[in-house]
């Protein structure tokens, strides 16, 4: 059976060879704290998987969570004192690429293609064959189309060296410098609000505020909360158990009597409209947007609030009229 | 209360504009530490929750394959299948890739497109090219900018109400664990993918018509611009 885990040790791999390439980049002028972080980070993705069978105690090795902490403070300390630089971007010139694209046609694609493709194939056909680990075929997918298309890829173009695809990825990937790293760290954040117990404070706030027996200022108060609070956090995953313990579950569904489903479906996708709204989702936000090379890092943002504005106000009154 | 400041950093961090990397550690040293737990406490919840959370890093093993791809002309060659396909607009175009995006991730397919995966390659260059085609001329920078964030936008709204649908999605299950866990209830997914289709619909009509929308803008500032140049004005448009 493939094992997620494989593709964390693959993605680990991936980030380590990129580190000692960056390591040897002179273009770079802060080569080696480039290469430690991407290197540490790289690293830390096997070592999480001693630190994940220890939390989930589905056997296997074990390792202490307290170092890979100490390593992910090590990564902020990198990122967040801009320890991080670039190299000259490893590519061709726009003649090269044009007379390229004449030679190959459309015959690019084709690799380009694969990777959904495959994870399409993994996540239907092959889901059930007890080939991937349960519920995790189309993660996996992603990454057996990613091997199949770089082969697909190489032949294609009639690449021959593995180290051409290897720089070029890691181009993008200086390109995209810690914002790489942010979701994954707003997740921990996440985490550790919910162990402090941030959402049982807030939930007896909003007691004290709001008046009893209003239904509607209540299906707003949820609405607004889950898409403010998503807007500070980042993601909707950790707005969900802060405001659904504070009004979703007692205001709503245990005085008001809610439709838990309806109430509790809606509410998080009032949290996604804030996730459009805000550079702390960097992974939807800022991420394509330094992926596409805008000038403007808050291009998509701008572009996604005129939407995300009038899908807040359509889950407030699709719950206070169906949900009830 | 008091852990509430830890909320406080967070929004404090965002309105100064400091470094989010930083931001958000700081937060989470200061949340842990002002929550009661101890040093150790605070370094195990980093390392066990980082640990948890490494599948939204996933995306970066695709880049090798998308910067080969590059080198050789992928984005160049995108730009001219657009280029022939004939009564494709920016805006239609993006709007069918907004309904695939949507419709594939309510089948629980999320991971096949993307920033990395497909817009960056695919569906950036090609929504230049339709909108080079449809208004006759070389887009200027600011206004190739738009496109690109639309073609950002396209993909995420696509995901985010479209993957709801779909019953094992993190979402719909992050939502069926706390609930079922914390107030003892049997919760069942496909209750909850069925309440999140009213608002893919809306999400879908909402940014489709946008995204329809921005053909015209384009075209009217297309001709601004030539006519703020004293340049011919592109094809299509009226005086």
């Amino acid at each position: 059976m493939i094992k997620v885990e494989w593709l964390y040790w693959l993605v680990g791999l991936v980030f380590v060879v990129m580190a000692v390439q960056m390591a040897a980049d002179r273009s770079n002028p802060r080569r080696w704290t480039s290469a430690a972080f991407w290197g540490l980070l790289g690293l830390a993705f096997p070592y999480g998987t001693g630190v994940a069978n220890a939390t989930a105690k589905n056997g296997g090795w074990t390792l202490p969570a307290e170092p890979l902490g100490v390593a992910v403070l090590a990564l902020i300390v990198l990122a967040g004192f801009n320890f991080l630089g670039k190299g000259a971007p490893v590519t061709s010139t726009t003649e090269e690429r044009e007379a390229s694209a004449t030679r190959l046609g459309s015959k690019i694609f084709i690799p380009a293609l694969t990777v959904p493709l495959v994870a399409i194939v993994c996540a239907s056909v092959l889901d059930t064959s007890g080939l991937f680990e349960t519920g995790k075929a189309t993660l996996l997918g992603l990454g057996v189309g990613c091997l199949v298309a770089l082969v697909v890829g190489m032949l294609v173009t009639g690449e021959r060296k593995l180290s051409v695809p290897l720089h070029s990825g890691r181009s993008m990937l200086e390109a995209m410098g810690s914002a790489l790293l942010l979701p994954q760290l707003l997740a921990v954040l996440g985490s550790i609000f919910a162990l402090a117990g941030v959402g049982t404070q807030v939930g007896k706030i909003v007691h004290d505020v709001l008046p009893d027996n209003s239904k509607y200022l209540a299906v707003l108060a949820y609405c607004v909360g889950m898409f403010l609070f998503t807007v500070i956090m980042g993601n909707a995953f950790a707005a969900f158990p802060v405001m659904t313990a504070a009004i979703g579950w007692p205001v709503l569904i245990q005085q008001m009597h809610g439709n838990p489903p309806a109430v509790l479906a809606i509410g998080m996708l009032a949290g996604f409209s804030g996730t459009l709204c805000t550079p702390m989702a960097a992974n939807f936000n800022i991420v394509p947007a330094t992926l596409l090379e805008l000038k403007d890092q808050y291009g998509p943002i701008k572009t996604q609030i005129p939407t995300a504005l009038p899908l807040l106000v359509c889950s407030t009154v699709i719950m206070a009229v169906f949900a009830f | 209360m008091i852990v509430l400041l830890g909320v406080v950093v967070v929004i404090l961090g965002f309105v100064t504009r400091r470094n989010p990397v930083l931001v958000v550690g700081v937060a989470g040293v200061f949340t842990g530490l002002i929550g009661g737990m101890n040093p150790l406490e605070v370094l195990a919840a980093f390392g066990r929750s980082f640990a948890d959370s490494r599948s939204v890093t996933v995306f970066a093993v695709v880049l090798p394959v998308i910067g080969l791809l590059e080198r050789y002309g992928l984005r160049e060659q995108a730009r001219r299948l657009i280029g022939r396909l004939g009564g494709l607009s920016a805006g239609r175009f993006l709007t069918v890739y907004l309904l695939v995006r949507q419709v594939t991730a309510a089948l629980g397919l999320t991971s096949i497109a993307g920033p990395a995966q497909t817009v960056r390659p695919l569906v950036a260059p090609m929504a230049e090219a339709a909108a080079e085609r449809s208004t006759g001329a070389p887009l200027p920078e600011r206004l190739r900018e738009k496109v690109r964030s639309y073609a950002a936008s396209a993909d995420t709204v696509g995901v985010f109400f479209g993957e709801d649908c779909f019953i094992a999605i993190g979402s719909i299950l992050l939502i069926t664990g706390f609930v079922n866990s914390t107030y003892h209830q049997n919760l069942e997914p496909t209750q909850l993918a069925l309440w999140a289709i009213p608002l893919a619909v809306c999400a879908f009509l909402i940014h489709g018509s946008r995204l329809l929308l921005l053909d015209r803008q384009l075209q009217r500032e297309m001709a601004l611009a030539a006519a703020e140049h004293d340049l011919p004005l592109p094809k299509g448009t009226k005086k």
